[in-house]
């Protein structure tokens, strides 16, 4: 059965030529027109697959960033590397999975005490896909701070503390307590009973500490009393200056394990080439 | 680790290193795998645990029961383990600041050359210890019920004297059910069966120390100190 053809208006149909507009004579010109045309068709490809060769040379000829790039992706891990050492970049991508959930989820939210708690109401009940993206937020919460714990056990049991990673180490502890400040300021913003009440006794715990206890309960609460400025001022230190350092320190963790490569599994040695190693010297 | 151990460990690493293989597309590859796995798992947990919302923020009622996410409730079981006021804040602040401060320097503590988690006996069981301790204080904390909160089953005429039996802080003192502190008062579980509705409503009125009276209760709010009583007397 042969399907008929789709309308075309007539304005848009092909004209069949008119006559003596088709090279007349000989068909040795035709064809040579035809291959003229093949030939242009040929380098248009040609430069269009050449298009993105030339961006990248553009760019790299303005930033330098291909020196940097290659070391960066080429950079050999030594032997042995094994699934272990993903959990930091797992880590990273659970972060990254906050920001973006945050972000939308920070187009609906209402930090203010008599809208807190609407405001999330509606993101479930009536934003599309709310429910789901403020469910991977708070889960994904959960996942996080799993995963970085995973991830230090990880460089606790294979020693990758010690010389030259200990400033790494370091920097990974403050990112920890960061991350774990960052799951206790999110918990007070949906503002239910229980978010509510497991932020005042998170709080007078933080106030029961020697010395800077009650500061930073004061600092936390935004004076002595729990008011409206204490949840505005909790959500801007959970999407402002948490992420913003941990964004930060990601950054510095991250120079500092290119710089210095991953450690080695500590059971493999590098048996092979010690002879090599020894004559070298 | 000194200068020629320092020395050692750069050359072996060097040469593990070119042993190895490169970043991209080897280690690349598996990182995405696991980015996968992560997200898959994110979303998984989002659509089968949900994003619960509790009745609104109240702050006028004291009887709600606050509940940590789980990951503090090592730090919450610290607080029903170590009881006395005046150290309390050993167990709230001193416990993890200390820990902290102790992960911090952890490189600066563990020298040594040695890398072998099954050979550095101190730095492995040290770690296995912590995270014992943490596994089981979280499960404790889990199951345990939070202050504040009474699960005896009563009969619902005295829902509201444990209503606020639940909110006057008794359980800091006195054991109620499962929940409370066995310390230093008496266990209150079958308090009815001790001590008649007249005593217990004297002992709330004029206790002796260290409890506090309650006289100021039944001044403000009679009610409230009735249902509380007759909760009590209702414990047998
Ligand atoms: C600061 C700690 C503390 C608090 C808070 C406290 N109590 Fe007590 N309570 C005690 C002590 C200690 C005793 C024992 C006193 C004694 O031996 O006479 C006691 C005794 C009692 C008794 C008498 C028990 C008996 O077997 O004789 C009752 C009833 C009682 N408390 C009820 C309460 C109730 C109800 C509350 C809360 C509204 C409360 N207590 C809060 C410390 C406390
Ligand atoms: C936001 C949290 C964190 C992110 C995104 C992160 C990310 C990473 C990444 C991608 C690596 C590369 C190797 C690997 O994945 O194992 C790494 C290595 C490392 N991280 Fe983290 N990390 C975080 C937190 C921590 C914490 C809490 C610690 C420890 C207290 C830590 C200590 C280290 C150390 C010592 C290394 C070097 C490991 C090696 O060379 O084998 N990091 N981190």
């Amino acid at each position: 059965m042969r399907i008929p053809k789709p309308p075309v208006p007539n304005a848009l149909k092909r004209r069949p030529p008119r006559p003596g507009s088709r090279p007349a004579g000989n068909g040795r010109a035709a064809a040579a027109a035809a291959a003229d045309k093949e030939l242009r068709r040929q380098e248009a490809l040609e430069q269009a697959a050449e298009v993105p060769i030339s961006v990248v040379g553009w760019l790299d000829e303005r930033t330098g960033a291909s020196p940097f790039l290659r070391a960066m992706l080429y950079r050999k891990t030594p032997r042995g590397t094994n699934w272990y050492y993903t959990l930091g970049s797992a880590t990273l991508f659970a972060f990254l999975s906050q920001a973006v959930t945050g972000v939308f989820l920070a187009m609906y939210y209402d930090p203010s005490p008599s809208n807190a708690y609407n405001s999330v109401r509606h993101i479930i009940n009536e934003v599309w896909l709310g429910e789901l993206v403020r469910g991977m937020h708070r889960w994904g919460a959960t996942v996080m701070v799993v995963l970085i714990f995973l991830h230090m056990g990880r460089t606790f049991f294979f020693g990758a503390y010690k010389y030259p990673r200990e400033l790494n180490w370091v920097v990974g502890v403050v990112l920890l307590i960061l991350t774990m400040a960052m799951a206790f300021t999110g918990y007070l913003l949906p503002f239910d009973q229980r978010s509510f009440w497991a932020t005042v006794v998170g709080v007078n715990i933080n106030a029961s500490g020697p010395l800077l206890g009650p500061y930073l309960a004061d600092f936390l609460r935004a004076g002595p009393e729990f008011t409206a400025t204490t949840l505005s001022r909790f959500y801007a230190i959970h999407m402002l200056l948490i992420p913003g350092l941990i964004a930060a320190l990601i950054g510095a963790h991250l120079y500092l394990v290119v710089k210095l490569g991953t450690t080695a599994p500590p059971w493999l040695k590098a048996e092979k080439r010690r002879e090599l190693a020894r004559e070298e010297i | 680790m000194d200068a020629r151990q320092k020395e050692q460990y750069l050359r072996e690493y060097s040469i593990m290193k070119s042993e190895g293989k490169p970043f991209f597309p080897y280690a690349v590859l598996k990182d995405s795998v696991m980015a996968c796995i992560v997200l898959a798992v994110i979303i998984l947990m989002a659509v089968i645990l949900g994003a619960e919302l509790g009745p609104k923020a109240d702050p006028t009622t004291t009887s709600y029961v606050p509940r940590p996410e789980w990951y503090f409730f090592f730090l919450f079981e610290l607080l029903r383990i170590i009881k006395p006021p005046s150290i309390v804040f050993i167990a709230t602040v001193g416990v993890p600041t200390v820990c902290m401060i102790l992960l911090i320097l952890l490189p600066f503590i563990d020298r040594g050359p040695e890398r072998n988690p099954l050979r550095r006996p101190i730095a492995t069981t040290a770690g296995i210890t912590v995270i014992a301790a943490m596994a089981y204080l979280t499960i404790e904390g889990a199951l345990a019920e939070a202050p504040g909160q009474i699960s005896l089953k009563v009969p619902p005429r005295y829902e509201a004297g444990k209503l606020v039996a639940a909110s006057s802080g008794c359980q800091g003192c006195h054991k109620i059910g499962e929940a409370g502190n066995a310390g230093p008062g008496p266990d209150l579980t079958h308090i009815g069966s001790r001590l008649p509705r007249q005593a217990i409503a004297r002992t709330l009125i004029n206790p002796t120390a260290p409890m506090p009276s309650f006289a100021a209760l039944k001044q403000q709010d009679p009610q409230k100190f009735n249902e509380l009583v007759n909760f009590l007397s209702s414990l047998r």
